[in-house]
């Protein structure tokens, strides 16, 4: 290697088509091989995304500012035949000298050689052209239109506008928010723009259903309904390991009924089958599993009721219908216990959760009775479903999980909107009336949910192709609450604190934040996004509620660490936007593409770019790092619009 | 002198209503009646303003601390001290907080049903057990919700604050994030994340093109009746009022003088307790610090002896110099964990969890010093089916809520609406009056 300790500076010329330049490469903090090494992985990184995007990369500058060096990507169509050519434009100066061209060369080489590796991991992006218009996603297409239609059509019913539609970008955006809880990277965003028009949208929704950031996501989301967000007794519950078994449950694409029939009727031991800690968490000691914790669950999270508040009383409010609505029936205690009774044979013993038909009957002493009494195992609603079955909880997990039994796939889907949209049909997630109404395209989503074996992305691929999605969150008519009911407007929720640590560390990046990301730089992320949710305070289980801003999350979105890491680490690519863009008008782009997910307006480039234009480095450098800082404090990146 | 529970036309009325509703035979159904009967009780006379928890993570061991009971086989070797209250004994690590004692009463017999560590802090915090349709708000959550003052308003540092805060400090649950404690480490750092990263004129231009953007984003979304209010008037200027606050300095230990910094102990909990009386004194309604480590399941005596020599100068400096600043009939000061540790020491010298009689210290706000409210049994029966059962004049969880609120003259019966629109009330609990009265 010729650079040495006493090398910080690398002098020469070189022949190219245009002419013969001079170069100058600074390499100010270089000490020894293994920080010259450093930068020059950052330099590679740098190339990398060059060839993957087809983006100018200028990986280093002269000191005059019309001399760069680029790279293209000269086949764009398909980014696995690209060739990477270096290229120097720039006007002719000097003749040069052929030791100096080598010397420069083999600094790219060396370059290219540590991306060789890069090049041949998975790391790339490429579109799976196998999906497009395949029938399956025609059959999306198709049921997802006649929800549109339903939508519209209760709009026309009410009298109420609609507002225009986003672009793909914007819906790229909100759906990297729902599904992988995250925007898409520069680097998505890239391949994203490269594909037709048409095809955009189902090729980022099939890259997300295919991408463990999505499966981690969602799994986190159903479990907070199923076991909240506590961490419990190490001893008997392991919450950890029952998201990650839930993310391969997801990832696998396992029926939904199937997987809640499991938690359910699931035995053995919290550690080796994780599925049973839906039924440990709620152990009580010298008890076992508590039951009537586990039906408050149960009502809630797979059939969409909270009829806690029958724990302890009759409905005095009208709150609980068990019937319809012509025939109301009000919920009684005995209703509750009815459920929770179905858990009685649920015990614990040296081999973890097991079934004990042998248990004596579920006894409990409701409100008026001077003594406990013994409550028969009954379902609330919907009795003719009853499958008889001496398993206590097969037979409730048969029932929830009939097809016939709409609140089980309802209380999903409105989940399952919730989760992608920020908002679900009906309010609050958990609480959908037995006896509706129900908006008519929830219940076409219903029937596609049941009619499909209950499969989940499916149904998430349907949502996603929606029109609906791509509604405008702004519109020229006043909103109000109705119109958000009627999704006549796209309802501006905010960015949740994991939604919003996920994205600064992706906003700090060109490339994906994903599995294929270095260990290192995941498990920093990791602890960075893990710090910000304590300090902004994680919502809970009820996150799809709006709990209000505080002036600790402001302050720390100011002021906090994670931001201001993002803004000094070396190796985010604010520092390379800051230091290598070649002029000022794709420096604000990319500031914009990698926080906001799009372009800027004429006027924000107006007010922008003459902040960094014709500036010398370090202001340059000093504009972009506030401009990143600005728009990741805006309202804009804290509210999912 | 202005005392609002004896104003002549408040009392009046409040006499009168419930005079009337008495003949009339319906008290009892109105809840008006309900919130004036306990407005009635013995309130002290002096509403206290703020509160100080001093809260020990992990559940200090009733034997060593509040509750001794030396010579016997539960004490298992453990002492006791003579304190300055004529009768009351405590652990002998306390010999400071012993002089103060004539100022602290002891409420000795708490009960509750959490006996694991993250459920009982959240049933202790809030005065609920976990349940799982709601978000209990904790209690300092409770008193900003309830209280706003002329004095509240001039405030610019929040009124809620968690130093040394611990996994779960205080939180605003169903009342809303914005009542959740703001958290602070050591006094000796920096107050996290009020300082602006970058120098007075670029931080300027920071939040020049920080207003262009967020004008831009709200182009067009003015015409929003459901967000469009939030989003003009966001946190942002109390951020930054917040950020350039001489009230900061309340956190800022550093320019006590050696001695009186001394008197705390130089530990962070000690430096945290001197910096809490300076934020009561700015105007903060509740200041939560938090020792951790009292989680002795091993090594019992010498792990809680290690904590109460941190504990022990803090508590006792704590309430001298709340007394001197005249802070201490307007401050309540509450000190205790999330449950206590079992009677009796297991095979590794540990005491494990243990619900079912435990203490918490009490002081100012208009509590009586030198009482002791409850017993626990000094010989209790081991493996017993109902271990409360020989507890003298329990009280549950929900019971010293009642009476950290009522001290703060906060209605602890009324109900609030969560957000849903299901009532809830504040507290289930009922205040343990003899601890406010006047001997």
């Amino acid at each position: 290697m010729p650079l040495t300790d006493s090398r910080k500076q690398l002098s020469g010329q070189c022949e190219t088509s245009t002419g013969t330049i001079e170069y100058h490469l600074v390499v100010r903090r270089v000490l020894n091989f293994h920080e010259f090494n450093q930068i020059g992985t950052d330099i590679v990184q740098y190339c990398v995304f060059a060839f993957e995007q087809g983006f100018l990369a200028i990986f280093f500058v002269r000191r005059s500012q019309d001399v760069n060096i680029t790279m293209s990507n000269i086949n764009s169509e398909r980014a696995d035949e690209s060739t990477i050519v270096a290229e120097v434009v720039a006007p002719a100066r000097k003749s040069g000298s052929r030791y100096r061209d080598f010397f420069f060369v083999s600094v790219l080489l060396f370059g290219l050689l540590l991306i060789v590796p890069s090049l041949m991991s998975k790391r790339r992006i490429a579109p799976e052209p196998a999906f497009f218009g395949s029938t399956q996603q025609s059959e999306i297409n198709q049921v997802a239109a006649e929800v549109d239609d339903l939508f519209d059509q209760s709009r026309i019913d009410r009298n109420l506008p609609v507002a225009g539609q986003v672009n793909d970008l914007h819906v790229a955006r909100r759906l990297g928010l729902g599904l992988a809880g995250t925007i898409p990277s520069l680097e998505e965003i890239r391949t994203f723009e490269k594909l037709p028009a048409g095809n955009r949208i189902e090729w980022w929704t099939n890259r997300l259903l295919g991408d463990s950031r999505c499966h981690d996501h969602l799994a986190e989301r159903f479990a907070r309904a199923f076991v909240g967000v506590e961490d419990g007794e190490f001893f008997i519950y392991r919450r950890r390991k029952f998201v990650h078994w839930l993310a391969q449950q997801i990832a696998e694409e396992r029926r939904y009924d199937s997987l809640v029939r499991e938690l359910i009727t699931g035995n053995g031991i919290w550690t080796d089958n994780p599925s049973v800690n839906f039924i440990s968490k709620t152990i009580v000691e010298d008890e076992g599993p508590d039951p009537i914790a586990l039906a408050g669950r149960t009502s809630r999270a797979f059939l969409g009721m909270r009829i806690d508040c029958l724990q302890c009383h009759d409905d005095f409010l009208g709150n609980v219908n068990l019937g319809s609505t012509d025939d109301p029936v009000g919920g009684t205690q005995q209703d509750f216990h009815a459920l929770a009774a179905f858990f009685r044979q649920a015990k614990v013993n040296f081999a973890g959760i097991e079934n004990d038909v042998s248990r004596g009957p579920y006894e409990y002493q409701l409100l008026d009775d001077e003594d406990e009494s013994e409550i028969k195992p009954e379902f609330p609603f919907n009795r003719h479903l009853d499958q008889n079955e001496p398993l206590l909880r097969n037979r409730l997990a048969n029932w929830i999980t009939h097809p016939d039994n709409r609140p089980f796939a309802r209380a999903t889907v409105n989940r399952t909107w919730a989760i992608m949209t920020g908002r679900p049909l009906i309010q609050p997630v958990d609480d959908i009336p037995i006896d509706g109404p129900f908006p008519a395209a929830m219940e076409r989503l219903v029937d596609d949910f049941i009619a499909n074996k209950f499969e989940l992305k499916r149904l998430i691929r349907i949502i996603a192709a929606t029109k609906t999605l791509r509604i405008d969150s702004r519109a020229d008519f006043e909103i109000t609450k109705k119109h958000e009911l009627a999704w006549s407007v796209f309802p501006m929720t905010r960015v949740r604190p994991d939604q919003a640590a996920a994205s600064i560390g992706q906003a700090g990046l060109m490339s994906t934040m994903d599995q294929t990301s270095h260990i290192l730089a995941r498990l920093t992320q990791f602890e960075q996004k893990n710090d910000f949710v304590r300090r902004f305070g994680d919502p809970g289980e009820d996150e799809f509620e709006d709990r209000g801003e505080t002036v600790t999350q402001r302050l720390l979105m100011l002021n906090g660490n994670m931001i201001a890491k993002q803004l000094s680490n070396d190796s985010t690519s604010t520092q390379f936007v800051a230091g290598f863009a070649p002029d000022a008008k794709t420096a604000v782009e990319v500031v914009f593409l990698c926080t906001l997910s799009r372009r800027p307006t004429a006027a924000e480039r107006a007010q922008f770019e003459p902040e960094i234009e014709g500036k010398k480095r370090s202001q340059k450098k000093q504009a972009v790092l506030d401009l990143y800082w600005t728009l990741l404090n805006s309202a804009e990146f804290r509210w999912n619009h | 002198m202005d005392n609002p529970s004896c104003n002549s036309r408040s009392h009046f009325s409040r006499r009168t209503i419930l005079k009337l509703a008495g003949l009339s035979g319906i008290g009892w159904l109105t809840p008006l009646a309900g919130q004036l009967a306990r407005a009635d009780e013995a309130n002290p006379r002096k509403k206290a303003r703020s509160l100080i928890v001093l809260w020990l993570a992990g559940a200090p061991s009733q034997l060593e601390t509040f509750d001794p009971h030396p010579g016997t086989d539960i004490a298992a070797g453990s002492l006791a001290i003579k304190t300055k209250a004529p009768g009351v004994l405590i652990g002998d690590g306390f010999p400071r907080l012993a002089d103060q004692m004539d100022s602290v009463s002891l409420i000795r017999a708490i009960t509750s049903k959490e006996g694991d560590h993250e459920r009982a802090v959240y049933n202790i915090k809030t005065g609920y057990r976990p349940d799982p349709t709601l978000n209990h708000p904790s209690i300092g959550s409770v008193i900003c919700h309830q209280t706003m003052d002329g004095r509240d308003r001039i405030v610019s540092i929040p009124r809620h604050i968690s130093i040394l805060p611990g996994q779960w400090p205080g939180r605003g649950g169903y009342l809303g994030d914005r009542y959740d404690a703001f958290k602070v480490f050591d006094p000796q750092r920096q107050v996290p994340d009020v300082a602006a990263r970058v120098d007075e004129r670029r931080q300027g231009s920071r939040l020049k093109k920080l207003q262009f953007a967020d004008k831009q984003f709200l182009q067009g979304r003015q015409n929003n009746k459901v967000v469009g209010d939030t989003l003009q008037h966001s946190n942002l200027d109390l951020a930054l009022n917040m950020m350039s606050s001489e009230q900061l300095n309340a956190f800022d230990v550093s320019k006590s003088s050696i001695a009186d910094r001394a008197k705390f102990g130089e530990t962070p909990f000690g430096r945290s307790c001197l910096a809490a009386i300076q934020l009561i004194t700015a105007g903060v309604r509740c200041v939560e610090i938090t020792l951790n480590g009292w989680d002795t399941h091993a090594n019992n005596h010498a792990l809680q002896k290690g904590r109460i020599d941190i504990l022990d100068p803090a508590f006792a400096a704590m309430i001298a110099e709340l007394k001197k600043r005249e802070l201490f009939d307007s401050t309540m000061v509450v000190c205790g964990g999330e449950f206590g540790r079992t009677p009796w020491v297991n095979p590794v010298g540990g005491r494990d969890h243990w619900p079912h009689g435990f203490s918490v210290a009490v002081a100012g706000g208009g509590i009586q010093g030198g009482r002791v409210i409850g017993e626990t049994n000094p010989d209790p029966k081991r493996g017993s089916k109902n271990p409360t059962k020989d507890l003298k004049d329990p009280h549950t969880i929900a019971d010293v809520h009642a009476t950290i609120l009522h001290g703060l003259g906060i209605d602890y019966g009324q109900e609030l609406d969560t957000p849903i629109g299901r009532p809830m009330k504040v507290c289930e609990g009922q205040p343990i009056l003899q601890l406010f009265e006047r001997a």
